[in-house]
């Protein structure tokens, strides 16, 4: 028997929409000039690249699975803000690239190792969905649905062993988020008081299945609950509110009180990979979405509105952002595969 | 000038597709992300959404196109305020053609041709060989003292904790209950709760969580209370510990001992009676340890604690208690990858490892008073394996017989046999013969445990086998 969740209107269309505010909500603190235009250029520069990657992949210079970021920028740029780079870890799924570039990772890098080319991050052996910096403190890059979540559990439980007030910022899609692991290592996190953001990025579609379709709980902040672990709902699009979530949640951690879940409430444009005609949602849906609650014109138009920045200077940030995703393409396209004797490298130590 | 917008490939096997619709006419403005057209695939219609910003100044190819090869030129974009950008043109990779494609067009600027695609598909480089290290030479007026496996372990963990304040030890009843085998005994007492970690039940949670810390550099042991719970968390085993240095270019590695009873036990069932050493085998980046004497848990143990890559280190319940003499040293850490000649012998080599070995040297005992002088090789690691040590002494005997608990289909005794016939075909005067455990999942009742295990009977008649003296 088929059961049409009541929720299905609610979670499939108008959650975000509910939360996501354009103008200034009360509880939301405002950025400073500096901070909007920094989240506006990397934000950019995420959704630049994306685009870049994807026509890359259109192509044939990027191969086998590519999932792009395009709609979520604010979640890891607004994230990144909370953290120390190089001092606090990261680490996520198969949808990284944004994460990896928001971390200070090189553009350059990161398109080469999509192409599979020697300059990139993992020498070209680990694609899309590999790809790690010890230097940045970004730990991958995961290709199995929930597996970050533990070992994003155990560089937590490294902080803490070593009496630092590092936080581990775990990143997981709503799909990962009905992963077994993912409740063991909610359980030991809060059991040991582990210094563990979980970071849920709703973008309300695992792969094709809507949130309503495969959560019985579909309010992610409460998913620690049964485990006495603090979550908040954040309005995903609004990078404001995603830092401030984000501070109060790496507060939490730092001071010693243990894992927090922050469910972000976004949502993703393209498909779930690159070959994926997302019938499962209309286009109204996502028009509705890119033109109402893009987080890039969010800031945008602030910044505007202010008077921070003109038309004109945006565009600098534009050209400049471009320029770099340029170079990335062109240093991706035109560099190396590696070397065939890389086939036998780095099995072991 | 006009940048060309590509027909694009949707997935990376698709060549063709047919261009059903435009959505922009000529001379729309264009932003990032707009859709401009759509295609359709074979398996599903697709919108292409524009990378670059403009005028659509001319459309190339007709709505309703049907065959239009990925890659060929559709439209041009010509970009806004494109003369006055003085920087690196904004898009060269929209004009390349893609490497892989056959019917790319020869316009605009080409990509590097893979400069070793050609040697990739004429030749695999070769796998570069390795040379395990010796056992360390003991002094010549050693000491020995008799002690068993358990503690032989215990003591291992114990030391190198000592040792290096990375190393802690998590898992099912390590700390508190001291050990389900009492290998974890008293190191609570001595290292304290932080470095001795009593787990819920929940091995793939705290398998992944003990692969975290590893990449974070900490030094973790984790405990399974049987190795047939790690089914549980294979997927860290596997997928997190053992390929992440690979995926990851050389820059993370995982220095983990996984440990923990590994085959049958006595009466235990179907679901707690597995060897796992052919499983873990199989894994490129796992380092694979089945070690049968005390001294070889303890130096073995101590060496996968050092070692910078993930062990599986496969113990047995059975051994657990045995005794045996171990050289009384301060630091004893043998080499990973090196076999031992456990007893010398002319006529037939018998392989073994792990709990396999008892068998190995009862049987070798009783061909002796049949005069069939038998060499017994302990493996002690699986894997890097070994074969040197095993093909010298087929080289002598020119006769093999394998012994394992596990099953018999692609088990150790089968990769033996063929390293064996790779290596010594010529050396061999009869084929290889193997003694496993019985192709049946683990019986409870005693007669049938018992026959579905390997037995000391079965040992010497494989070995009167390849000796055709039966």
């Amino acid at each position: 028997m088929a059961v049409r969740p009541p929720s299905e209107k609610r979670q499939g269309a108008s959650a975000a929409t509910d939360k996501a505010r354009t103008t200034d909500d009360p509880k939301i603190a405002d950025f400073t000039k500096d901070e909007e235009l920094k989240a506006y250029s990397d934000m950019l520069l995420i959704r630049r690249f994306e685009e870049k990657a994807g026509q890359m992949y259109g192509m044939g210079l990027i191969g086998g699975f590519c999932h792009l970021y395009i709609g979520q920028e604010a979640v890891v740029v607004g994230m990144q803000m909370c953290i120390v780079e190089g001092q606090d870890q990261v680490i996520t799924g198969y949808r990284d690239h944004g994460h990896m570039l928001a971390c200070g990772m090189d553009a350059k890098g990161v398109m080469a190792e999509l192409t599979g080319r020697r300059g990139g991050y993992s020498k070209g052996k680990g694609g899309s969905m590999h790809m790690f910096s010890r230097e940045k403190q970004f730990f991958g890059g995961h290709g199995i649905v929930g597996a970050q979540v533990s070992l994003g559990t155990g560089l937590g439980f490294a902080n803490k062993y070593r009496e630092t007030d590092h936080v581990s910022l775990t990143y997981m899609g709503d799909g990962a988020a009905n992963q077994g692991q993912v409740y063991e290592s909610f359980n030991m996190a809060q059991l040991w008081k582990l210094p563990v953001v979980y970071i849920i990025e709703n973008n309300r579609y695992a792969m094709g299945t809507s949130v309503s379709r495969a959560s019985a709980q579909t309010d992610f902040s409460k998913r620690g609950v049964s485990f006495g672990i603090p979550g908040e709902q954040v309005d995903g699009m609004d990078v404001r509110a995603v830092k401030a979530a984000g501070e109060r949640a790496v507060k939490h951690c730092r001071e010693g009180h243990g894992p927090f879940i922050l469910e972000m409430q976004t949502y993703r444009y393209r498909g779930h990979s690159m070959s994926d005609p997302a019938k499962y949602r209309t286009k109204d849906e996502v028009s509705r979405m890119r033109t109402e609650h893009d987080p890039i014109e969010q800031v945008r138009a602030r910044v505007l509105e202010r008077g921070w920045a003109s038309e004109d200077e945006l565009k600098d940030i534009d050209k400049d952002v471009r320029a770099v995703v340029a170079e990335a393409a062109d240093f991706a396209t035109h560099d190396s595969e590696p070397d065939v004797a890389e086939l036998w490298t780095d099995i072991l130590l | 000038m006009p940048i060309d917008i590509l027909m694009p490939a949707l997935s990376p096997t698709m060549e063709e597709g047919k261009l059903s619709k435009w959505v922009k006419k000529v001379g729309d403005a264009v932003k990032s992300g707009d859709v401009i057209a759509e295609i359709e695939t074979d398996k599903a219609t697709m919108e292409v959404e524009a990378v670059d910003e403009g005028t659509l100044s001319e459309i190339l190819v007709a709505e309703g196109t049907e065959g239009v090869k990925v890659n060929t030129p559709i439209a041009k974009i010509t970009g806004e305020g494109e003369d006055a950008v003085g920087g690196p043109k904004p898009d060269s990779a929209a004009t390349a053609s893609a490497p892989k494609s056959p019917a790319a067009p020869e316009q605009g600027e080409k990509p590097a041709t893979p400069e070793n695609s050609e040697k990739t598909v004429s030749g695999v480089p070769a796998a570069p060989a390795t040379q395990p290290l010796a056992d360390p030479d003991l002094p010549a007026n050693v000491e020995y003292v008799t002690m068993t496996v358990r503690e032989a372990l215990r003591d291992a963990m114990a030391e190198e904790m000592r040792r290096d304040g990375n190393v802690f030890v998590m898992g099912e009843e390590v700390a508190e209950y001291q050990g389900a085998y009492k290998i974890t005994q008293g190191l609570l007492q001595e290292f304290g709760a932080r470095r001795v970690v009593d787990t819920p039940i929940t091995e793939h949670g705290f398998a992944g969580l003990g692969v975290g810390a590893a990449f974070s550099g900490l030094r973790p042991i984790v405990e399974f209370m049987t190795f047939n719970f790690a089914m549980q968390a294979i997927d860290h085993i596997i997928n997190s510990a053992a390929k992440t240095l690979y995926m990851s270019g050389g820059q993370l590695g995982c220095p983990i001992v996984f440990r923990g009873p590994n085959g049958a036990a006595a009466r235990v069932g179907a679901q707690h009676s597995q060897d796992y050493a052919a499983w873990y085998s199989q894994i490129p980046g796992l380092k694979v340890i089945q070690p049968y004497s005390a001294a070889d848990a303890k130096g073995l143990l101590k060496a996968a604690i050092r070692d910078p890559n993930p062990v599986v280190f496969l113990e047995n319940e059975i051994l657990y208690g045995q005794t045996f003499q171990v050289p009384k040293v301060d630091d004893l850490v043998l080499p990973i990858g090196k076999a031992r000649v456990h007893r010398k012998g002319k006529d037939v080599t018998i392989v073994s490892f792990g709990i396999g070995m008892t068998y190995a040297v009862k049987a070798a005992e009783e061909l002796a008073g049949m005069e069939i002088d038998a060499e017994i090789i302990d493996l002690r690691t699986i894997r890097p394996m070994d074969i040197a040590t095993v093909v010298d002494s087929v080289k002598k005997t020119g006769r093999v017989v394998t012994v394992e608990e596990g099953f018999p289909q692609s088990g150790v005794g089968s990769e033996i046999a063929y390293q064996i016939m790779a290596n010594a075909f010529d050396y061999l005067d009869a084929p290889v013969g193997r003694v496993t455990g019985k192709d049946v999942p683990m019986p409870y009742a005693a007669n049938l445990e018992k026959l579905a295990l390997p037995n000391v009977a079965e040992v010497i008649a494989a070995v009167k086998a390849v000796t055709y003296t039966a």
